[in-house]
């Protein structure tokens, strides 16, 4: 640990004032997520803690405003600020989830696309450029309303959304990493192909792949955001931040804007803080950039 | 010396190895024989394109697509490895057969320790336990001159300085003691000051463990003082073969004695540089008759016609000319 904070890596990131904003960012958020529904008094989501003669309260600011109600509260009574803390916890997870799980898939792909070559190669890098061709929310706007709606059902759109980025970046390092003499050295070795995928080609082609998981848990909240908001997302039972701006948005114009204007500034804050870090990631893991 | 002919380990015949390119076929090894002996080092020398290192890929049945073995046997302990399988090609890698290849900054992986390298081949081909393996990663590092080895097993590549680097390049290729070795290039990266101490290491270390090797490279120099006998290639073809010290004294084939003449001299101060003129032909669309006419100073007209057979010259040497040089010849 104490080679971490004497690193490079650490001496420019406390120079970095928009590394330090966004982690302070991501750090906040991962808090609220974890810890945040512990913090606040109402489960929004439990009915019988919710009171219909508190629908539509302003925040606690403007005249009419409760302090037991922070930023206000829905047409349903629900506390606008536990809302955001619940909500956050679902758009994080599926953000979270789906880039791990985009990375396992297009890693693998990748990985297998670029070692073995060929008709392997051709086939899964044509599925990936035809899938590059159309926008991410049209693809995954069409996977909904095939399969449906649901938390599971987004993981899975988002996914086949975003495998792509993973095995073109990976198959592209693995095709440089293999003409290198080690790798040959490894065949001449003896050693089967897996493991030379395994142990010299995979923690070769790793570190790229940081920083597009990083910004992909943004981009990924946004989609679900966006989804959500479409009415394809998720269900009304969980509703992440993106559904909490829909329902606040019938009545945005009725001037009861608390509703979806604070769940549309989480969502804002999150992207924005997850982006910072990932730029600054870029940054420092970019050999070409030093 | 032992006897080629007795008990060749390695017996290579008629290997012709092919790539099929949109642009035609290179032959880049067409029709090369040769024999090693148990202990012996043989020298494969010749110029850059010329389809040194593909032989030695193609023992090691690691010929990548579009190239193909099209034709001859490779026998190794009398066992063809042309028609063995993946499985049984895998298990031969590293345990009777081994390779050392060029660049010491590239033939080690960056992200593991030496010691995890050499840890994973002796796994891979011997029975011992983690105890003895460290034990002989230890002892292979010191043999190839590494001080503090136990320390060392524990640095990644960066740590190592290029020479350092070589060195465990070739304790990686010891260790699971092969009875062949095939070393590409081993000191070309290299400093000229490192050369010969790495040299000197891999001609002690496989006298020491009663291997052979195969040395690739275009640096008869280099050759003159490891191999015991040497097979010069030319457009994939052997042109000349021999013992060294005939080959290296009185080349039979003009190619040869290119080679030899363009080694620079320190004791007789030229103004230029001696070279072979003109360049390796396109091996895609090899001429009629000798690959080598249009760059030999004593082609003629049968030489555009016929290709040359490899017909036994004065001493030990065999050479495809129609025209050879005997001892003494300048001209």
């Amino acid at each position: 640990m104490a080679s971490f904070f004497a690193s490079e890596f650490f001496h420019n990131y406390k120079r970095s004032s928009s590394a330090i904003i966004g982690s302070a960012l991501m750090i906040s958020f991962a808090f609220a997520v974890l810890v945040g529904p512990f913090l606040v008094a109402q489960n929004p989501y439990d009915i019988a803690s919710l009171n219909l003669m508190d629908s539509y309260k302003p925040p606690m600011w403007l005249p009419g405003g409760e302090a037991q109600f922070p930023l206000g509260t829905d047409g349903q009574g629900r506390d606008v600020w536990a809302s955001i803390l619940y909500g956050a916890r679902i758009s994080l997870f599926i953000g979270v989830v789906a880039m791990v799980a985009s990375c396992f898939i297009g890693t693998v792909l990748g990985l297998i696309a670029g070692f073995y070559g060929g008709i392997v190669d051709s086939v899964i890098m044509r599925i990936a450029d035809i899938q590059l061709s159309f926008p991410s929310i049209l693809i995954a706007l069409f996977l909904m309303s095939a399969v449906g709606t649901g938390v599971d059902k987004v993981l899975i759109a988002l996914t086949a959304v975003g495998w792509v980025v993973y095995a073109r970046t990976v198959r592209g390092s693995t095709l440089s990493e293999i003409e290198k003499e080690y790798v040959q050295a490894a065949r001449v070795a003896g050693l089967p192909n897996h493991k030379i995928i395994r142990k010299h080609v995979l923690p070769n082609v790793l570190t790229p792949l940081i920083v597009i998981a990083t910004i992909q848990v943004g981009t990924f909240v946004l989609i679900e955001a966006s989804l959500s908001f479409l009415g394809v997302g998720v269900p009304i039972t969980q509703p992440s931040l993106g559904l909490l701006i829909k329902n606040g948005f019938d009545v945005l114009f009725s001037g009861l804007w608390w509703t979806s204007v604070f769940p549309g500034v989480a969502i804002m804050m999150l992207v924005f803080g997850i982006n910072l870090f990932g730029d600054f990631l870029r940054d420092e893991l970019n050999p070409r950039l030093k | 010396m032992t006897k080629a002919d007795d008990h060749p380990l390695l017996s290579v015949r008629n290997l012709r190895t092919y790539f099929h390119t949109f642009s035609g076929t290179v032959k880049a090894v067409d029709g090369v024989s040769f024999d090693i002996g148990q202990g012996e080092v043989m020298g494969l020398v010749g110029e850059s394109g010329g389809g040194k290192s593909v032989v030695g890929f193609s023992i090691l049945g690691l010929i990548d697509s579009p190239g193909r073995i099209e034709d001859g046997e490779i026998l190794l302990n009398g066992k063809d490895l042309v028609t063995a399988g993946e499985a049984a090609l895998r298990d031969i890698r590293g345990r009777n057969v081994s390779m050392v290849f060029q660049d010491p900054m590239t033939s080690l992986n960056p992200l593991h320790t030496v010691g995890r390298q050499m840890d994973e081949v002796l796994r891979l081909h011997t029975d011992l336990d983690a105890r003895a393996r460290h034990v002989a990663c230890i002892e292979m590092l010191e043999s190839v001159g590494i001080s503090r080895a136990s320390e060392r097993l524990k640095s990644y590549p960066h740590q190592f300085s290029g020479g350092m680097r070589q060195r465990v390049v070739i304790a990686i290729a010891l260790l699971a003691r092969p009875g062949l070795i095939i070393a590409d290039e081993p000191t070309t990266a290299l400093d000229v000051t490192i050369q010969s101490q790495i040299l000197k290491l891999m001609r002690q270390q496989i006298a020491e463990k009663g291997a052979s090797m195969i040395l690739i490279t275009h640096d008869l120099a280099v050759v003159s003082e490891m191999a015991d006998h040497i097979t010069v290639l030319y457009c994939g073809k052997v042109v000349e073969r021999g013992l060294t010290r005939d080959l290296i004294s009185a080349p039979s084939h003009p190619y040869t004695r290119g080679l030899i003449a363009s080694i620079p001299d320190a004791t007789d101060r030229q103004d230029r540089l001696s070279q072979i003129p003109g360049s390796v032909p396109d091996i895609r669309n090899l001429p009629m008759g000798c690959n080598f006419r249009e760059r030999c100073p004593r082609a003629q007209a049968l030489c555009a016609q016929q290709e040359p057979e490899l017909m036994p010259q004065h001493g030990s040497l065999r050479a495809a000319c129609h025209f050879p040089l005997a001892p003494g010849d300048t001209a």
